[in-house]
């Protein structure tokens, strides 16, 4: 892949995260991942279950914010100004966290992260960590790695640890185990949950809880070292924050002595003032709560209270690379609140396995090639930018304004002509999807387009096109027939039928 | 160990990385703040204390009202004690012997009581730094009302008293009142978790019950 669609010369992209590393890549395309899900009918169940759960009860606390949009252009803006700035306010925020005792690490790629974390354990003489979820370290792979060098990562979220218990994979961002119903989680807490009372295990989400609760507690207190991410760190006084519901987190930040925080170069925020909108649109946007139970901040390190030892590692691993193309790059702006996820009519079929990334839905299908590349040729993630049906119902709910849809037009854009290079073939798709993303790039246009498109359809006849396609999509539709477009646009449909359904 | 040079290599090229990406000359947009930056009501006005109520009851922690004299608090820290049957307490080091009077065991923490240690204690009594009413949030700051982290976190019951004119309408305006560089936790309920169905149940690994003691 040589260049990026709308990258101004004098910019250089750096290196696309190594896909044999981590988990960034699935086994097989999406299509086929996505047909063996949806032959799953429990899965199916479930996913339909959770999403519907979620979407009303974000609907209803963001409904109550009379701020919100203010709040959504704010945090928009935040972040594009941040990723303008990323070098020096990381140099920021690196001076800070050293002048309160801290000590800051940088990673180019994931295999480098791995090693600088194991490294760091080994040094403390401990054999066991425990794990606050974080999809950084999900994303490199850092369990595996730890087990390796043989260290047990321990995974404290409710979540997560289902999804360790039952040697399976993170399917969701926010909750790993979305796929699982209450019956099968406790199946897997009866059958893999070392000494755990079977008798009195009930499927009772409650019940559940405080199993997870009992089975953890002794890890906590004996616990040395803590492994964690990061929602933010603030740059101009060396805070890092993590956002949580259950405790776990509270108990990795707080009681080992020694914590490492691996974090993306991206979750950087320039100011304090900056967190007062992002402490707004998250917990709202991700578990549909006016605030999550748990957020805790810390700045190095503090004498007698919590671990006397502080590390954060800063990773690369393609960051650089997405942030190289100025569209593209707002795929780093994401907060991982996973809002677009629930709203995803394919993710809500699929669910998050079959993007084989741990950013699986609307932002993965973005996010992930662009942090390891396409290749034009058959590798699984040059799949993930058709695994949408260009909806925009991501784009409505996104508290950070991510234009999803643009980009994953563009990416297809940028797939046809890496694909095109490779073969040595013409492109008139290339030409198509760059016209696309012209029109999605603003969320007018885009809604006026799909409205063009089905007054157009009057002039259809059968297959054929009596009048032209508005432009520009006319430049496709001069060689082509096109359907008839339907007389409600599916995203109007959607909105309809799903509010309806939920 | 990884080594200062691989550690300096590691740095200087990301950083270089990252410039390179952005080219000579990236736009650096303006924030739109035109979002609340502070609420319809000052501080402590009823509707807030009020608002904050109706959030707390929400996330099923429990609320007791009381006067602003520590006595008064002192009793009702004592009841919601005696309804959890709970019979003994760790404080953080600033709360004022009032507060406690009523506890049958109570200590305040002088730092050196172990997370097992902690683990065995019925209870932790702390005042609060600011309280937000529309989030229902409560902040505690790692100062000597507060105290350390780790007191608020293993006992399975906390009880914090909150000043009324402490409580503000907005997540800004709390901001505004705290030192970024204070280990800060924010309690909004008792523990909890979305994680099976994505449904919300309270009581996972921090304290199952949270008794808020409004105070003034
Ligand atoms: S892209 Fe937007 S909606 Fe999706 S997870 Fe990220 S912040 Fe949330």
């Amino acid at each position: 892949m040589s260049t990026f669609l709308g990258m101004p010369r004098g910019r250089v992209p750096g290196p696309p995260a190594d896909p044999a590393v981590g988990q960034l890549t699935g086994d097989r395309p999406f299509p086929a991942a996505a047909r063996s899900a949806l032959g799953n009918s429990r899965l199916r169940a479930n996913l339909a279950h959770a999403t519907s759960t979620i979407r009303a009860k974000r609907a209803a606390v963001v409904e109550e914010v009379p701020d919100w949009e203010a709040l959504r252009e704010a945090g928009s803006a935040i972040k594009a100004a941040t990723m303008a700035r990323l070098p020096e306010l990381l140099e920021q925020l690196e001076a800070n966290v050293v002048a309160r005792g801290g000590q800051v690490h940088w990673a180019r790629d994931a295999a480098e992260a791995n090693a600088v974390v194991t490294d760091l354990v080994r040094t403390t003489g401990a054999d066991e960590v425990v794990k606050v979820k974080s999809m950084a370290t999900a994303e490199i792979g850092l369990n595996e790695a730890l087990e390796a060098a043989g260290i047990t990562a321990l995974e404290t979220d409710l979540a997560e640890l289902i999804v360790q218990l039952a040697g399976d994979k993170p399917s969701h961002i926010l909750v790993p185990a979305i796929h699982r119903g209450r019956a099968e989680i406790r199946e897997i807490f009866a059958q893999r949950m070392p000494g755990v009372d079977t008798g009195a295990l009930t499927d009772e989400p409650a019940v559940l809880a405080a199993a997870a609760r009992a089975h953890l507690r002794e890890a906590f207190l004996r616990a040395r070292v803590a492994v964690s991410g990061a929602n933010f760190a603030v740059a101009d006084t060396g805070t890092l924050t993590v956002v949580e519901s259950e405790g776990n987190g509270r108990m990795c930040l707080t009681l080992p002595q020694t914590l490492i925080t691996v974090m993306g170069v991206e979750k950087v925020v320039p100011t304090w003032s900056d967190l007062e909108v992002f402490l707004q649109l998250l917990p709202r946007s991700s578990t549909g709560e006016r605030m999550n139970p748990y957020t805790s901040t810390w700045t190095g390190v503090t004498p007698g209270d919590g671990p006397s030892e502080f590390h954060l590692v800063l990773l690369d691993n393609g960051r650089s690379r997405a942030l190289a193309d100025e569209a593209g790059r707002s795929a780093l702006h994401c907060i991982r609140c996973s809002a677009c996820l629930n709203v995803c009519p394919v993710y809500e079929r699929t669910g998050g396995h079959a993007y084989g990334s741990v950013y699986p839905g609307p932002i993965g299908a973005v996010l992930t090639p662009q942090l390891t590349g396409l290749t034009g040729g058959d590798d699984p993630n040059d799949s993930l930018p058709y695994a949408s049906s260009l909806c925009g119902a991501c784009y409505d709910v996104c508290p950070v304004k991510i234009n999803i849809p643009e980009l994953l037009v563009q990416l297809r854009a940028e797939h046809t002509e890496a694909h095109a290079e490779k073969h040595r073939l013409p492109t008139p798709e290339a030409a198509a999807m760059r016209a696309a993303a012209w029109v999605m790039r603003d969320a007018d246009r885009f809604a006026a387009a799909g409205r063009a498109a089905t007054v157009a359809r009057r002039g259809i006849r059968k297959g054929k096109p009596v009048l032209p396609l508005p432009p520009p999509l006319n430049g496709w539709t001069a060689s082509r027939d096109v359907p008839a477009p339907p007389a409600e646009t599916f995203r109007d449909w959607w909105s309809r039928t799903r509010g309806a359904r939920s | 160990m990884t080594t200062d040079n691989a550690h300096q290599a590691a740095r200087d090229v990301v950083l270089a990385r990252l410039r390179g990406a952005l080219g000579d000359d990236p736009t650096v947009p303006t924030v739109p703040r035109t979002y609340r930056r502070e609420g319809a009501y000052a501080a402590g006005s009823p509707e807030l204390v009020d608002l904050l109520v109706d959030r707390l009851e929400d996330y099923r922690a429990t609320v007791a009202r009381t006067g602003a004299d520590d006595r008064e608090i002192g009793v009702a820290v004592a009841e919601a004690l005696a309804a959890q049957g709970v019979r003994d307490a760790i404080a953080a080091p600033g709360v004022p012997a009032d507060w406690l009077h009523g506890i049958p065991e109570h200590r305040l923490d002088d730092g050196s009581a172990t997370p097992r240690q902690l683990d065995r204690t019925g209870a932790v009594v702390t005042g609060s730094a600011v309280a937000v009413a529309e989030t229902g949030t409560i902040v505690l700051d790692g100062g000597p009302l507060c105290g350390r982290r780790a007191i608020t976190l293993v006992p399975d019951t906390h009880v914090v008293v909150v000043r009324v004119a402490d409580v503000v309408q907005t997540v800004p305006e709390a901001l505004g009142r705290l030192d970024p560089t204070r280990p800060l936790t924010f309690v909004s309920g008792p523990s909890a978790t979305s994680d099976i169905e994505l449904s919300r149940v309270e009581g996972v690994h921090g304290p199952r019950t949270l008794v808020v003691v409004l105070a003034g």
